[in-house]
């Protein structure tokens, strides 16, 4: 990856390594660097490494291989009450015994603040997150959402220049994750903080991120912004990862320049851009948004590939429409069509021709 | 508004009947039900704790005796005045002969004697002695008894004889527990026991002491054991609580039996000692049959009361909490003391109160490593009930140290919170 050895790099990875039991490695070879300001968010599914990371980054578990800098200078062998990091955690780890103000006091008193100035900050910080009139309340006594506000707001109080983030909104609802997902960028953005944030949600990842770096197995599988991890996933993990994706296998046929022909399984052929693989012969799994499916011809190029394909069954979803349809010997293949006036329901049973731009379709690794 | 809940008065059900009313009916079933399953239980403790403990704790005022025995002798008494240093008149004598013979007929002057032998030394030889001679009295023909009395004994010439009779008349006294705390019923009211016989209060003192130290000691051996039970791995954490557990299964006599092994002059600990040269071979410590030895072996027995509901509570405290202290810039040292134990105490309290209560009820430890100083309260009730049949001030002893752990508990509920304490 091009980023790895930036200079300006504010928190940087290199060749990090981590195992637990001296068998396995749970990152594998991890290269990250953060330019200042940046909100870079950590996907994937458990397991995957990402919040062994964010712990490595924090001090609580140490790196087998590899260093960890942190605005240039290596943060290895810092503890980690000398980083200066903050962090919110998943289940929010507000101390019982102590009141919301005296919880969020606590950072500002390990560092020695006096207590008028202490006091300001703390209402500073509960206000950044309109909780300003709950300073004498208990962390039992509020609700979730709450919570996760006096939570942010700890993790900001002492103005930490980092702030990392391991699935802070898991446990609330679907609402208020939705307006806490806004509030968390909101501030990042109007505070410039550096924030590293650690999900396993997609939606979560797309909607708040500057760049998302996908974890698999131990590694990086892809680092780039949402539109682009969306649209132009680099592999097959990734395609399959993030958001709804259609995958159909074959082999390749032949390659020119920037587009390829792919011979699916069932002997038809289908047009797709060459994503990682280089040479006929070679198979592959070709992915293409449900969305991107077209079966209206007219909207079609008169020289693309279309594929036979007999609808299973639709599915109203208010604003979109969803069929499912066998498509070259895949039952589970999506389409999705936005609910216009004059958009078209399939019934169960039809049998239409559908087709797409050659560039939505991306032939990856198999 | 029809809505029930706006017209005046109680609320009222659906068939007009207040609401609560027809709320307890459609409970009663349920609350029945449940009553009958706990009853064989209920009905067991009932007769077979709760009742005898009650019987028990009431002899420690109950003093019918007296009364039951000389019935006419005390009625005689009352015109008596006990301070005026003079011996009762003769009817007092004649109501006291009149008794007796019924007394020694059905054998109840020996019980009485010993009765009165706990509140005056001499007592029961006086009863035993007389008694045989005085059923040779007629009440009838063989009066005046006064002198006749003095005769067979001298004791009846004594003011203090009918004075001790008379004081300790009454039905339910007090005496036991004045008693209990070195003090005795006189003609005068509550007066303080002789200096040699005040023993009572000091052995409450240190049994209460004793048992503040052994909880003490049991907090600070049992608050790193704790702690890394709950926060190493799952294996090696499992093998030190079986290391805990293990003498916790182990007789209460083994271990203490073990602990005089280990304690005495000639015994593994000295041994070890001299071996080392830390001890001159003349001058071995003496660490049992005192308070050393009680605290020592205490101590360790009543630990694994101490370390598992410490336990049960760190285990709850979740390791992100010291994350977060740290991710916010305390030192290891400040996590611990600001964050980890204030979530700790309600362990420490629950321990506490556990081994606090066990100990000030201890009995078979110290009566077996504590030789003379280092007895407990418990040992002294052991005596008046197996040895010297002072069942009354046994009961008021046990009654003063019920009294004491149950105001501890409340003072403590009011400090700590007893919905503070996990005991698991």
């Amino acid at each position: 990856m091009t980023e790895t050895t930036s200079d300006a790099a504010f928190v940087e990875f290199r060749r990090v390594q981590k195992s637990y039991d001296g068998e396995t490695l749970v990152v594998k070879d991890l290269n990250l660097a953060m330019p200042k300001g940046e909100f870079l968010t950590m996907l994937g599914p458990s397991g995957s490494g990402k919040t062994t990371c964010l712990m490595m980054l924090a001090g609580f578990e140490t790196a087998t291989h590899g260093e960890i800098l942190l605005d240039g200078k290596p943060i290895n062998n810092i503890p980690p009450h000398k980083r200066g990091i903050g962090m919110v955690f998943q289940n929010y780890a507000l101390f019982p015994h102590m009141t919301v103000a005296e919880n969020l006091s606590f950072p500002l008193e390990v560092r020695k603040i006096g207590k008028s100035e202490r006091e300001e900050k703390v209402q500073r910080a509960l206000d950044m997150v309109q909780m300003g009139a709950f300073g004498n309340r208990r962390p039992a006594q509020l609700s979730g959402g709450q919570q996760q506000r006096i939570a942010l707001a700890r993790a900001l109080v002492f103005e930490p220049e980092l702030v990392l983030m391991d699935e802070p909104l898991g446990a609330l609802d679907k609402q208020l994750r939705e307006h806490m997902q806004f509030e968390i960028t909101r501030l990042a953005h109007e505070l410039g903080i550096t924030t590293v944030y650690v999900t396993h949600d997609q939606t979560e990842a797309l909607t708040m991120s500057d760049r998302v770096a996908v974890f698999d197995d131990g590694r990086i599988q892809q680092l780039a912004p949402p539109d682009q991890l969306y649209e132009a996933p680099e592999n097959s993990f990734v395609a399959q990862f993030i958001g709804e994706n259609n995958t159909l296998e074959g082999v390749v046929k032949s390659i020119d320049g920037d587009t390829c022909i792919v011979t699916l399984d069932d002997g038809s052929e289908i047009d797709a851009v060459p994503i990682n693989v280089h040479q006929p012969g070679e198979r592959t799994k070709v992915s293409i948004r449900p969305e991107r499916v077209e079966f209206n011809k007219e909207r079609l190029s008169p020289d693309a590939h279309t594929l036979k394909a007999v609808v299973r069954e639709f599915i109203y979803m208010g604003d979109v429409f969803r069929f499912r349809m066998s498509v070259a010997g895949n039952d589970e293949f999506i389409v999705k069509t936005r609910n216009a006036p004059d958009a078209v329901r399939l019934q169960p049973g039809q049998e239409i021709e559908i087709g797409w731009l050659a560039r939505d379709c991306r032939a990856l690794d198999a | 508004m029809t809505d029930a809940s706006h017209t005046e008065g109680p609320m009222l059900a659906a068939d007009g009947t207040p609401l609560k009313q027809s709320l307890a009916r459609s409970l009663r079933r349920q609350k029945l039900r449940a009553l009958l399953l706990i009853a064989p239980l209920l009905i067991f403790v009932l007769f077979s704790f709760i009742v005898p403990i009650g019987a028990m704790l009431f002899r420690s005022v109950e003093n019918s005796i007296v009364q039951d025995t000389l019935p006419l002798t005390v009625e005689a008494l009352q015109s008596w005045d006990e301070k005026s240093g003079e011996l009762p008149p003769e009817n007092v004598y004649e109501a006291f002969v009149r008794d007796m013979v019924v007394a020694v007929e059905n054998k109840q002057h020996t019980r009485l004697g010993t009765r009165l032998n706990y509140e005056e030394t001499g007592m029961s030889s006086l009863f035993r002695k007389s008694g045989r001679k005085i059923k040779k009295l007629d009440p009838d023909t063989d009066g005046p008894f006064k002198d006749k009395l003095i005769d067979i004994h001298d004791g009846w010439g004594d003011v203090k004889t009918w004075q001790v009779i008379k004081t300790h008349a009454v039905p339910i006294t007090n005496g036991y527990f004045l008693n209990a705390v070195d003090m005795r019923r006189t003609p005068d009211g509550p007066q303080m026991q002789p200096e040699d016989k005040r023993i009572l209060v000091k052995l409450f003192g240190r049994t209460l002491f004793m048992s503040l130290v052994i909880t003490g000691a049991c907090i600070l051996l049992a608050y790193p054991v704790s702690y890394l039970l709950a926060t190493l791995p799952m294996r090696v954490s499992n093998m030190l609580m079986i290391l805990v557990l293990l003498p916790f299964w182990t007789s209460l006599l083994v271990r203490t039996s073990a602990w005089k092994v280990m304690l005495q002059q000639q015994g593994v600990i000295n041994d070890t000692l001299v071996w080392l040269g830390l001890v001159a071979d003349d001058a071995r410590l003496i660490i049992i049959n005192n308070q050393i030895g009680t605290i020592i072996a205490m101590t360790h027995i009543l630990l694994p009361f101490m370390i598992l509901p410490m336990y049960s509570v760190m285990q709850t405290i979740p390791p992100s909490y010291t994350r977060a202290a740290k991710s916010m810039g305390a030192t290891n040292w400040t996590t611990f003391w600001r964050i980890y134990f204030p979530q700790s105490i309600p362990g420490i309290g629950a321990g506490s109160i556990l081994v606090f209560i066990l100990a000030i009820g201890y009995y078979i430890t110290p009566e077996i490593v504590g030789g003379t100083k280092g007895v407990f309260i418990s040992n002294r009730i052991a005596y008046h009930i197996s040895s010297s049949l002072n069942w009354g001030l046994a009961a008021a002893l046990g009654t003063i140290l019920l009294a004491v752990v149950l105001i501890l508990y409340w003072v403590y509920d009011k400090i700590v919170g007893i919905d503070n304490v996990k005991l698991g």
